[in-house]
Parts: structure tokens; sequence; C-alpha cells
């Protein structure tokens, strides 16, 4: 018994570092930041910050789910497309912004769900694959149902022109960091507390926690669906932002960005969502440039590839450790391995 | 002559703290030599040490004139040496059969089993059979037989007694004396059954906490009644 | 019926080829407890180094044998560069170094390749024999049998039957034990995943030509029919992994030509949440017979 109450007192004393800082403050800071900047970038700038908003909405969920959780999901660049392909058809049919995003959040939830159910049963390679599978199969759902869905050429979203006194760009950034700022507010709030607790005793032990009546299942359901959810709203962000949906845009490799990202970021803490975040849309964009300049239009989308990738790679092998030692001190990590 | 196993002021463990401190011993061949102790005096990672599956700290292992630091695991049998750890590790994914030809398999030409089916005909009526299915006793006698199918000149023998039957254990300590008087086999024996070890051993060290405390001819040990209760406990 | 009969053989036919892929997957999970998400991946690369040798020298052999040779190689170069040193004591990190390993090869493929799909030539006809008015069974579908047959063959007697098919099958199960009799069990690892890279590399080229061609991407939905084809058979059974290729492979055809092609990958989708969720072991498993016995 023993051995539980040491796993817990690891598993809530982690945050202790983070939580010197108010969450509210944080809130209020940032928005002031984003404000600030969305009035002095230029409109391209702005356009890549509302990027780095709706990025952040996913990955800050993501980080939740396998950094406090323990449960890796390659599905949920599927789970955004669930999110955008809601929103597209709200929009077409009522046109109502606030409402259809809380629908594409309520709507990708329910889908999580059901994923998260079938996960919480499923460990390692299996929930992987899993995922993995619902990542490459789903996209290919608009073109099973194409009347609704229009298959690869996707959908129009109809949206209302912003407010007279700003631009596009600066509206998109408003709301997507509007979103984003509840978001990351919402998970700190949820995740210091008793629910955050949970979610770190069954990452570390699963058998552990149970002894200590912790609800394995219920924990990872829990944590599958909050994480869902973050992705349907980040997928309605983005859907906004393109004012278009297609399969195109949510393909295998749009889950496996997502995975490097919380990786990179270092799992667990959301500020690592936001590092995560921004190398998504800065990473591309350098390698836009490095293409443009070489001329070569080949190199653009996979050198950025390339790039996440061997990133990806080299982090996992230089950390000691890899995805564990992120959050566990090496020391422990040492003595368990013999 | 010198000895076949020479082990001076060997340190290892487990990371920060060594289980095992400055052990030194020596195995001549033909020799039957008991590490006796309580558990997690160190007995088993002298073991582990001395065939490498652990690095050693500090000290020197110099078996039949050849310095061992360095040397892989993988090795070490065609050195000579034979390590049948603790729990037996009999793959028990693999047949009878394969698992005492796994234990050969090095070996150009590869030996011919006879000799260890004629040892133990148990484990010829059972050549077929799955580890899995086999019972501890079988399992002993398979992981002893596969480890003398590598023909080895020292064989490092972790708890062969362990949850067998008395008449079992009996057996086998019996064999152990017989492959010593028969082929000169020298044997680093590491026993808690104190009484059966010491009936075949020539000699025996007690190791406590990692540390040598004392070494006796095995029939000193037996007959020593202040020996045995200061450090057998019985 | 007719239609019947030919979508029997064309899943057959398809089945083989997810039969041999999740055969690969199965030879590394069981000697390296991963399931490499990089396998799709390695056999394109592999694929597309055949076709430029094949187009370079006008020879579908040569550039074959290329993909077999390139398929070893890179397989050993993942274990001893790549996989070697990544910490096992997640289950985690070895799926996501394979993916890293996924978004590499395909973002070099692209810069080197392009991509766009690239027609890859299929050796024989893919038109079938003519049998009382059906198109049964082209000479490709022979060839597919055939190699598939033919690889599965040679791996059951290198497993079963030679010195280094114990060791491997010994090391996989017990490293610690195996090394302890002499076998190099670092060797047996790298050679497991040259052998499995080599497989993956045939069946990408077999299926590579029945589909839209050469992508970057185009092992995607390949690999997610293979490896739910492992799963249905059981990670740990070669055996499973074969007769489990052959039913998604059925399973596929069946509902493509019943249903429509696009329904297909849901199919996928559906049978693996069913088989994990009700006999995660797979269909075949003998972990009944064990406990049994």
């Amino acid at each position: 018994m023993t051995i539980v109450k040491d796993r817990l007192k690891s598993a809530t004393a982690a945050p202790t570092r983070a939580a010197r800082l108010n969450p509210l403050i944080v809130l209020v800071v940032g928005a002031a930041i984003i404000v600030a900047l969305t009035y002095t970038l230029p409109p391209f700038r702005t356009y890549q910050l509302a990027t780095v908003g709706a990025y952040l909405c996913v990955t800050a969920g993501l980080t939740v789910l396998t950094g406090l959780n323990g449960q890796l999901s390659l599905g949920h660049g599927a789970l955004m497309a669930t999110g955008a392909y809601t929103l597209a058809l709200w929009q077409n049919k009522f046109n109502l912004l606030a409402v259809g995003i809380v629908v594409a959040i309520l709507v990708t939830t329910a889908v999580g769900a059901v994923i998260g159910l079938a996960a919480a049963r499923l460990r390692g390679p299996y929930l992987a694959g899993l995922t993995l599978a619902v990542a490459v199969v789903v996209p290919s759902i608009t073109s099973t149902f194409d009347e609704t869905f229009n298959s690869d050429q996707g959908l129009s979203v109809i949206l209302n022109p912003p407010p007279e006194s700003m631009t596009v760009e600066q509206w998109q950034a408003w709301l997507c960091w509007g979103a984003a700022l509840i978001t990351v507010f919402a998970l700190t709030i949820l995740t210091r507390g008793r629910f955050g607790r949970d979610m770190r005793a069954v990452r570390d032990d699963e058998t552990a926690a149970r002894l200590a009546g912790i609800s394995v299942a219920r924990t990872q359901v829990s944590a599958f669906v909050v994480s869902a959810a973050c992705a349907g709203l980040a997928g309605a962000l983005f859907a906004v932002i393109a004012q278009s949906v297609s399969p195109g845009a949510f393909p295998l490799t749009l889950s496996l960005f997502l995975l490097m990202a919380i990786v990179i970021g270092g799992l667990g803490r959301l500020t690592g969502a936001l590092i995560g975040a921004l190398l998504l849309v800065a990473l591309p964009a350098i390698a836009h440039e490095i293409g443009e300049s070489a001329g070569s239009q080949r190199l653009e989308g996979n050198l950025a590839l390339t790039f996440f990738g061997v990133v990806l790679v080299v982090v996992m092998l230089a950390a000691p450790g890899g995805l564990a030692s992120l959050r566990i001190p090496f020391r422990r990590f040492r003595t368990k391995k013999h | 002559m010198s000895a076949l196993l020479e082990v001076e002021g060997l340190t290892a463990g487990y990371g920060a703290a060594p289980v095992l401190h400055d052990v030194s011993l020596t195995v001549q061949a033909g020799q039957i030599v008991a590490v006796l102790g309580a558990n997690g005096a160190g007995k088993s990672t002298l073991l582990r040490t001395l065939s490498g599956l652990l690095p050693a700290e500090k000290g020197r292992v110099v078996f039949d004139g050849q310095d061992l630091r360095g040397i892989k695991v993988e090795r070490m049998v065609h050195l000579g040496i034979a390590h049948v750890p603790e729990g037996r590790g009999v793959v028990t994914e693999l047949t009878v059969d394969e698992n005492l030809r796994l234990g050969g398999l090095w070996r150009k030409p590869q030996p011919s089993l006879a000799p260890i089916y004629e040892l133990f005909p148990r484990l010829a009526e059972r050549k077929g059979h799955l580890g899995h299915q086999l019972s501890g006793g079988e399992r002993q006698m398979l992981a002893i037989g596969r480890a003398l199918a590598a023909q080895p000149r020292l064989l490092l023998l972790d708890e062969p007694s362990l949850g067998l039957a008395p008449k079992i254990t009996a057996q086998i300590m019996t064999l152990l004396r017989d492959l010593r008087d028969r082929t000169g086999l020298a044997v680093l024996l590491v026993e808690q059954n104190v009484r059966s070890a010491l009936s075949i051993a020539d000699q025996g060290i007690v190791l406590s906490l990692g540390r040598i405390v004392t070494r006796h001819d095995a029939a000193t040990l037996v007959d020593d009644a202040d020996l045995r209760h200061a450090y057998l406990g019985f | 019926m007719d239609r019947f009969l030919f979508l029997t053989f064309d899943g057959l036919s398809r089945g083989a080829v997810y039969a041999a892929f999740a055969l690969a997957l199965v030879l590394i999970w069981r000697a390296a407890r991963i399931v490499n998400f990089a396998q799709g991946a390695m056999a394109v690369a592999t694929a597309y180094v055949a076709y430029s040798v094949a187009d370079a020298t006008g020879s579908y052999w040569l550039g074959f044998i290329v993909a077999l040779v390139a398929g070893l190689l890179l397989g050993a170069g993942v274990e001893r560069v790549v996989m070697r040193f990544v910490d096992h004591s997640s289950p985690l990190n070895g799926v996501v170094v394979a993916l890293g390993l996924v978004l590499i090869i395909q973002g070099v493929l692209g810069m080197v390749y392009g991509n766009e799909f690239r027609p890859a030539t299929a050796p024989f006809s893919r038109d079938g024999f003519d049998v009382g008015g059906i198109a049964l069974l082209s000479n490709y579908d022979l060839f597919v049998f055939g190699a598939v047959g033919a690889v599965v063959v040679l791996l059951t007697l290198l497993f079963t039957r030679t010195p280094t098919g114990l060791r491997m099958r010994a090391a996989a199960f017990a490293p610690d034990v195996s090394r302890l009799l002499g076998v190099p069990v670092g060797g047996m690892l790298t050679l497991g995943w040259a052998l499995a890279a080599a497989v993956g590399s045939l069946a990408g080229m077999l299926v590579i030509p029945t589909e839209l061609g050469l992508h970057p991407t185009a092992m995607d939905i390949v690999f997610i029919s293979a490896f739910t084809a492992a799963v249905v058979g059981g990670l740990d059974s070669p055996i499973g992994s074969v007769l489990g290729g052959l039913i998604v492979g059925l399973l596929l055809s069946y509902i493509s030509g019943y249903l429509g092609a696009t329904v297909a990958p849901m199919a996928v989708l559906a049978l693996l949440v069913v088989v994990l969720l009700g006999r995660p072991d797979g269909l075949f498993s003998r972990s009944a017979k064990a406990r049994t016995a």
C-alpha cells in the first residue's frame, strides 16, 4: 500500500511547479498579447497567428490525453475533420457560427466517446493501430457519402463577413485565440483538480491507481472525450479559417504532425502544447521559404515532412527513456530497468 | 596449478548501491564450490556478474588464464562457462529437444544429444513437449542438461533445488557429484538448501549482505557446530 | 454465382498480399515487441528503388530482386541505427519512432520522386483466364500466389528446420537465457528486421501494380488492412497472420464487389474494432490451448 501512496504522491507532486502561474492571469495577459499582435503584425502573419491558435486547441487536448493520461492517439486528425465537416454542414444550412462551433464540438465529442470507449480497453500498439486506422479510413467516408460530403472536392463554408472595424485576418485571430485561451484555461483548471490527479495516477501505474479506488476505464474515456472535444473545436476553427473543408486537409500526416508537436513540446505540460502549435505553423513556413528560394515545388511540403520526422526520431532517441523520460526523473527509470 | 576460475575483489550491483562487495574466490577444475547465504545475500548477483549479465564495477575475473573483462555474455559459453539462471531459464515456447539443441548450437559440429538423454531418460520421454508443459523437476533437468550440452568446464548453477521435492533435489545433487568425478566438471553452486549443497560440495562459501563472511571445507562447515550456528543457522 | 467466384479469387489474391505484409509485421512483433508502423513506408521506398532500376535497365526482374535486397538492407539498417536505441520501457516509444520514420521516408520519397502517382507495371498479364464465361485467376494472380507461397514455405523451413531459425526463436522468446547459451541476440534481432522488411518489400512489389501505382503514401491503406489481418490472426502467430490476410482479402473483395469500393476501408476499420474488442489475442490465438495444457 505504501507503493500506491508513493505513486500518488509522485503523481500529485508534478503540477506544483506549474501551479505558481495563476491561470486567470495567463488568460488575461494572453488575450492582451494577442490583441496587441493583431494590430501590429501584417495580415499574413496575423493569419498564421490564427492558425497557431487553432492548432493550440488540439495540441492542448492531445497533451492532456497522451502526456497526462498516457494514451496515444493517431486519430485526432480525423476528429478534427469531424469537427470541420460538422461546422461546414451547419453553416451551409443555418449560417449561425457560434452555435455551429458548439455543435461541431458536441458531434466530435460524441464520436470521440465511441472511439474512447474502445480505446480504454486497448494498450500500446493496439491502441496506436486502431487510431491509425481511424485516421486513414475516416477521410474516405467523404467518398462513401459523396452526396453529403462531396467526396474529394469537399465543401465550401458560408460565413458572414467580419465586423467592419476589423480585417478578416484580425477577426480570425481573435476567434481562434479566444477559443484557444478558453481551452487552455479550462484544461488547466480541469487537470489541476481530481481529474488531473486521477489521470497521472492511471498513466504511472494502472494497478496502483485501481487499488487507490480510481476507475481506470472512466478516467481514460474521460481523457479521450476531453481531447476529442478540443480536436472538434480546432477542426471547426480550421474550417472557418480556410472557408472550406476537404479530406485532403486532414491526411494521416496531420495526425502524425500533431503527435510530433506534443512530443517535442514536452509531454504533459500545456506550455509544450503551445510550443508544438508554434512549430506546426513555423516549420512548414520555413520549409516553404527554402523550397521557394531553391525554386523547387517538390521540396516545399516534403522538406517539412522530413524535418518533422527527423526531429521526432532524434528527440525520442536523445531523451533517455524517450516519451517517459520527459516526465519521469532519469534516476527512477534507471532503477526500474533491471 | 592455477585455478580454473579466479575472482578478485569483485564489486557489482544494480545502480547506485552495489550488492556485492569485494568478493574473492577460486574454483579449481573438478571442484564443487557451494555459495551459501540468506535471501538477498548477493548469491545470484555473483553468478550474474560472473557470466557477464551484469557488468562488474570493480575487480577481476579470470577464467582459465583469460581475463573476462569486456567479454560478451554470448561468448562465455564458447570459453566453457555455462550459467543456469535462477528460475531455470527453460525457453517455455520451445520443445525439450529444441531447448537441448540450443545448448550445443554454438559447437561445430553440433554435439549429439544422446549422452544428455542417457543422463536424463525422463527428458527423452518428453522430447517433443513444450517447455511450459514440464514439471518443475523436469525443467531443472532440462536446464542442467542444456547447459551440459555445451560441454562446459565450469557450471554456474543458481538454486537448482528451488521448488523441488527433496527426492528430486537429491537426484540432482548426486548427478552433479558424478559429473564432477567422471568429467572433472567444476561447479559454482548457489543454494539456499545448505544441507544438500554441502553434501556434495568440496568447499563452502558463506555470503552475507554481499560480503564473504567465511569459507571452509564443506566437511568442516558441516561438522563444526559453532560455524554452523554462526553462519548457517542450524 | 459467377460474380461470387470472381470475387473469391480476387479476394484470395489480394489476401495473399495482405498475408505476406501481415507476416512481416508478425515477424518483427515476435522478435522485438514492436509493431513496425513504418513498414508500409519502407516497402514503398524499396518499390521506388526497384522501379528506378527497372526503368534504367529495362528488366523488371532485376528491379524485383533489388527491391528484396533493398528491403533486407533497409530493415537491418532501421534496426541497427534507430530501433536498437529506442527505450522500450514504454511501448509507445517504439510506435512514435516508427511514425517518425514514416514521415522521413515519405518526405524523402516526395523530394526525390515527387508526389504524383507514377505508373508501376506488372510483370504478368492481369487479365483473367476465361473459365466458362467468367474471368478467373490471371497470370499475375498465379505469380502472387506463387511468390507468397514460396515466402511462407521458406520462412517455415527457416524457423523450424535450421539452427539460425532456432536461434531466432529462442532470442525472441528469452533474450537473456539465449545469450547465456551463446546466441548472438542482437544479430538475430537485426536478421529478423531484415527478413521482415524484405517480406514487406515483396508485398509492396506485389500490391503496388494492382493499385493506383507508386506514391509515397501508396501503402497507408494496405498497412491498415495488413495490421488488421495480423490482429485477426493474433500478432504472435505467423500462421494466424496468413489466415488473417486471406480473411481480410476476401472480406474486402466481397464488400467492394457487392457494396462498392468506397465502403471497403470502413469495413476494415469495423473488422479491426470488432476483433480488438472481442478477441484481442486474435481469432486463432493459442492462449486457450496454452491455458488447458
